[in-house]
Order: C-alpha cells, then sequence, then structure tokens
C-alpha cells in the first residue's frame, strides 16, 4: 500500500520555547497522494508540529532536528528561501478560515495575489487559474463569486475558498490542522470528500490535525498519535483504530462519546 | 418547574433587510430533571429560541412559560430571580476579565440568597481546587473557564440551566467531561437542563431526549436512543449519516448537499423540501404538521 514517494521527512523534531522542550523529537513522514492523520489530545504539539513546518514557529522559539523536502532541510533554510516554500510547496488551512481569509479584500484578489507572487502569472492567467480553483473547490457560481467578498460566504464555503486559496500554488504539502472542526457535520462532510479528492488527484501530502478519530477514520491512510511532544504510535488507519498497540491510543478511543465500547 | 415553548415565532427585524423569521413555530417542553438536546445546522435558530426562553429576545408569536409563568423580556437582573440560568460557547466573553473567579461565583450566590455557600464548594463541584478562587480567568484554559462559567451559574441554584454550545469551543478531551459534567449537575440538583450543540454524538451521551431543529422549526423529537438507533425525518437521517465513524474503515460520510436556506425566504411547503432526497408533489405546496416527526412520509395516523 505505502508504495507512495514521500515527500516530507520530520526526524527528531525538537522544539524549545523559553526553556521548555515542547516538542522532544518528533518522527513523521507524508507520503505524494496520501493523508496523514496527527490526534492526540490538546498541548500535546500537533499544532507547533503543523507550524515548524511552516517555519511559523513564535517568536523565540528554537527548533532543532530535521525537515527534509525536496533534498532540503527546511530548519536551516535562510528565511528568504523559506517564504518561498511556504505558500508555494508547502500550504496550509487552520481551523478557523478567518486566519487565512483577508475580511477586506476580494476572494480573487486574495486567490490571485498569492499566484501572481508565486507563479509569476499574469492578470489574465490568474483569474482564470482563479475561477477554474473555484469551480474545484465546488464553490456555486465560480464567477460570480470571484468579486465576493470573504463575510457573504457561510462558514463551509469560507473554509472551501482557504482551501482553494491554499492550492493556489499547486503545493506538494498542505498542512490541515483541525480544518473542519468548526464546521457543521453536514458541511464537514463535503469538505473531507473534497480533501480527500485533492490528494488523489493532485498526488499532495496531507498532514490533518484533528483530535476527531471519525475524521481520521474516514480519510487518513496513515495515523500518527501525539502525546507530550512525542509521537507514541504511527501506522496504517485500520491498524491504529482498531488494534492500537498503544495504551494511550486506546484509551483515546475508549473516551469516545457515541460508540458503543 | 417545567419549561413549556408552543408554537414559538421569534423575528429578528434590522433596518433596511428582510425580517428574519429564525424560529418559526417551535414547540418544546423541558420538564425539571430531564436533559433536552437541541441540535440542527448552524442558523437553524438554536441561539435565538434560547435567548427567548431567558428573556433576551422578544417573542413574536407563540409563548414561553416557566412554572406556568409567561417569560418576558426583563432586565438581567430580573430574569436570574426566575431561575433560569444560561452557560454560553465562549467563556472567555462571559467571564470577567477583570475579576476574581471566586468573587463571580459570589454573584451567583447573591442572586440565589445563598448567604452560606462558600464559592470554593461550587469549583470543587465542578472538578476544580477550591484555591482557583483567589484566580483570574486569564490563568486556566478553555474547559477550566467554562467549568467556572458553570459553577457561577450553578451559584445561582437555576431550576433551568440553558447551555448554548457550551462546548464548542472545547478540545474534544474536555468537550465530553463537561457536557458529562453540566448534565450530572443539573440532574442532581433537579432542574432540566436544555443543551444546544451542534454536535450528535455529544448530544447523544447526555440528553434524555433529542430535539432536531431546521431553519425555525423542530422537525423530529423523541428519546435519545430511538431518534439514534431509528431516525424518522430524512434531515434527521441526513444529519446522523454525516457523523464520521470511527471504526477504521475509511468511509467517507455522506455529504447533504446544498447550505440552510435563508430563513428571510424560507422553501415554500416543507422547508427541508429541496435537500430531501424524497420529496413528493405535496411536499413542495403544503407545509407538514408540526408533530414528532413533521415530514409527509410520517403523517399522524
Ligand atoms: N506561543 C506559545 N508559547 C509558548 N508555548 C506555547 C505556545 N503555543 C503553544 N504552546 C505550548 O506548546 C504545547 C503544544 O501546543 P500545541 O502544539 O498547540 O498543542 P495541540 O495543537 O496538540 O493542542 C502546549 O503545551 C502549549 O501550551
Ligand atoms: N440579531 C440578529 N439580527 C438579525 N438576524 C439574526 C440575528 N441573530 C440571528 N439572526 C439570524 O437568525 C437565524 C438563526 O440564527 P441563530 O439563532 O443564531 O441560529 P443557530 O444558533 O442555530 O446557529 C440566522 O439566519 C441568523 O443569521
Ligand atoms: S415532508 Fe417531504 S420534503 Fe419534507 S422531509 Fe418529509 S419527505 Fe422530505
Ligand atoms: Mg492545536
Ligand atoms: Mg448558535
Amino acid at each position: 500500500m505505502s508504495t507512495g514517494k514521500t515527500t516530507l521527512d520530520i526526524t527528531g523534531l525538537k522544539v524549545t520555547i523559553g526553556g521548555r522542550e515542547i516538542l522532544r523529537g518528533v518522527d513523521l513522514s507524508l507520503q505524494e497522494g496520501r493523508v496523514h492523520g496527527l490526534a492526540g489530545e490538546s498541548g500535546s504539539g500537533k499544532t507547533m508540529t503543523g507550524l515548524a513546518v511552516l517555519g511559523l514557529l513564535p517568536h523565540g522559539a528554537r527548533a532543532t532536528g530535521r525537515i527534509a523536502l525536496g533534498g532540503r532541510d527546511l530548519l536551516t533554510l535562510p528565511p528568504r528561501e523559506l517564504n518561498k516554500v511556504r505558500g508555494g510547496e508547502v500550504a496550509m488551512v487552520f481551523q478557523d478560515p478567518a486566519t487565512s481569509l483577508h475580511p477586506m479584500l476580494s476572494v480573487g484578489r486574495q486567490l490571485t495575489e498569492h499566484m501572481r507572487h508565486h507563479l509569476k502569472l499574469d492578470k489574465r492567467e490568474a483569474r482564470a487559474r482563479a475561477v477554474e480553483l473555484l469551480g474545484k473547490v465546488r464553490i456555486p457560481g465560480a464567477e460570480e463569486a470571484y468579486g465576493r467578498f470573504p463575510h457573504q460566504f457561510s462558514g463551509g464555503m469560507r473554509q472551501r475558498i482557504a482551501i482553494a486559496i491554499a492550492l493556489a500554488c499547486s503545493p506538494r504539502v498542505l498542512i490541515a490542522d483541525e480544518p473542519t472542526t468548526a464546521l457543521d457535520v453536514t458541511v464537514q462532510a463535503g469538505v473531507l470528500r473534497l480533501l480527500r479528492g485533492l490528494c488523489d488527484e493532485l498526488g499532495l501530502a496531507v498532514l490533518l490535525v484533528t483530535h476527531d478519530l471519525g475524521v481520521m477514520s474516514a480519510i487518513a491512510d496513515e495515523v500518527s498519535v501525539m502525546k507530550d511532544g512525542l509521537v507514541v504510535e504511527t501506522g496504517p488507519r485500520g491498524k491504529v483504530l482498531r488494534e492500537p498497540s498503544h495504551a494511550y491510543t486506546r484509551s483515546l478511543l475508549d473516551s469516545l462519546p457515541g460508540e458503543t465500547a | 418547574m417545567t419549561l413549556e415553548i408552543k408554537d414559538l415565532v421569534v423575528e429578528h427585524r434590522s433596518p433596511g433587510r428582510p425580517v428574519v423569521r429564525a424560529v418559526a413555530g417551535a414547540s418544546l417542553t423541558v420538564r425539571p430533571g430531564e436533559v433536552v438536546g437541541l441540535v440542527g445546522e448552524s442558523g437553524c435558530g438554536k441561539s435565538t429560541l434560547a435567548r427567548a426562553v431567558c428573556g433576551l429576545n422578544p417573542v413574536t408569536e407563540g409563548s414561553i412559560t416557566f412554572e406556568g409563568v409567561p417569560v418576558t423580556p426583563l432586565g438581567l437582573r430580573r430574569r436570574t430571580l426566575t431561575g433560569v440560568q444560561m452557560v454560553f460557547q465562549d467563556p472567555y466573553a462571559s467571564l470577567n476579565p477583570r475579576r476574581r473567579v471566586g468573587d463571580q461565583i459570589a454573584d451567583g450566590l447573591r442572586t440565589a440568597r445563598d448567604g452560606e455557600t462558600d464559592p470554593a464548594d461550587l469549583l470543587e463541584r465542578v472538578g476544580l481546587p477550591r484555591e482557583f478562587a483567589g484566580r483570574h480567568p486569564h490563568e486556566f484554559s478553555g474547559g477550566q473557564r467554562q467549568r467556572i462559567a458553570i459553577a457561577r451559574a450553578l451559584a445561582a441554584r437555576p431550576r433551568m440551566l440553558i447551555g448554548d454550545e457550551p462546548i464548542s469551543a472545547l478540545d474534544a478531551s474536555a468537550q465530553a467531561q463537561v457536557a458529562t459534567l453540566m448534565r450530572d449537575l443539573a440532574v442532581d440538583s433537579g432542574a432540566g437542563l436544555l443543551f444546544i450543540s451542534h454536535d450528535l454524538s455529544v448530544v447523544r451521551l447526555i440528553a434524555d431526549r433529542i430535539a432536531v431543529m431546521y431553519l425555525g422549526r423542530i422537525v423530529e423529537i423523541g428519546d435519545t436512543a430511538e431518534v439514534w438507533d431509528d431516525p424518522r425525518h430524512p434531515y434527521t437521517q441526513a444529519l446522523l449519516r454525516a457523523i464520521p465513524k470511527p471504526d477504521g474503515m475509511g468511509v467517507l460520510p455522506e455529504e447533504l448537499t446544498g447550505d440552510v436556506p435563508d430563513p428571510a425566504a424560507p422553501p415554500e411547503g416543507c422547508r427541508f423540501h429541496p435537500r430531501c432526497p424524497f420529496a413528493m408533489d405535496v411536499c413542495r405546496v403544503k407545509e407538514p404538521e408540526p408533530g414528532p416527526v413533521a415530514c409527509w412520509l410520517h403523517e399522524p395516523a
């Protein structure tokens, strides 16, 4: 099954903030066209892992270890180079679409700005690609949606737009941190299908951070479980969710509401 | 001590915009010691209904009575005296950041004219250490803050507790715990609990009955196990199908297509018909009768 090429390889990632070790040697690898789910209770370091990949750790954080993408180590990349990677090869989607969307700029403007910057497209080409992306994330009336503003869309549509913006520059890696947590289940279902489809179709390597093991079960290929800054278990979805080998994973599964355990 | 909502209509009016009928004829009863879960997609009118019960939104038509007395728009002070307390989604917004949590809990005790109880006792009841009373809200995590908000609500000895998405801003691990805590505390004190959430799996865990709301109406209501195991309204069925199961099988949940329509211009006939896979001719022209299941497929015999 996992014959895919490794796109991103994190090894021995440690992050210290103010003398406190937040990540204590994280190993994680993302494959082309696969969704890698990252679970674990709050404070275990899931978000920090994603931010480290993006070079967006809080001020004063120190990171050691290695984050390899296409032969480079993102941890040692000069800021200018890292800037190009972020929003280019590596894109992100957060829990709250407001984090990724500017309220005062039209959807079209936000989509094309990234592209013109990263892909060096002219205005017409960028517009055509933006409308195509809006269609791809299934925003109805893409042509018309191009000129509208974020507040004119529902929460689910806004998250789709955030995903379109993340995809604008054809990333190889998508970090999605609780992308459906704020959505209604009905809308979540659509966004999960969308993410799965994009992963299959574009060969994206996705790191999906979620506390929801139902979401994990629906779209992750591999699952890793974090606890106190370490990955305590990694394996194929079916194995980790059905026959967890680590006691902590078992306790997470047992604490689920709505399951007759 | 029963809360009775009958054919409730609540409209929002804002200048230059069409009237929004956020609650469009909803009936619901919450008895003492009973937990009723109110679920439905965002925008369906859950908060508007909850705020009307607390007298924070005026009733346009229909009635809300608590212990037989009509609820009318009241000032905050009078409202707390009626014995209904509300816990909101955002504990950051509902607690005063500048006051010690013990003092804020003491306000609730004063409302109930309780001179005996120590605020620290209430902290203990919500599972927090007594010494937290001297601290300020910013010193706590989201889950702890919500427990403090619950302690403050309980201090007023409510006979009805309303939680409007009280767990939505919390972590999954804290969500089930806080929901269960609210249930236990309400039931132990003999109060009713109206628990609003868009998360059905948590509601299933704590509610005796589930009411499903769609576009301002209650479309299905019943015992939790019945609704969960045998949902009868097509909307309830779609909601439940959309919940992904943690069975490790890699099955994508089913999507319910289309957004919730604009409540300022609801569809004719059954409000769910544009999204319903079973819609028939009658559904497009005639609104189903309210009942345990408001759907033409389940006409009362
Ligand atoms: N800006 C910050 N400065 C210092 N510590 C932080 C900061 N943000 C988060 N942390 C700490 O880092 C740890 C990991 O947090 P995070 O990665 O956000 O966890 P998760 O996403 O798994 O809930 C937590 O202990 C948290 O308190
Ligand atoms: N103060 C208000 N003014 C105008 N419209 C409102 C107001 N509050 C809510 N609404 C509208 O009423 C409908 C129901 O909202 P709400 O009760 O908040 O739903 P829910 O809590 O189920 O998400 C929505 O269409 C919302 O936009
Ligand atoms: S009344 Fe008709 S449209 Fe409405 S839910 Fe029932 S079958 Fe569907
Ligand atoms: Mg996080
Ligand atoms: Mg609400």
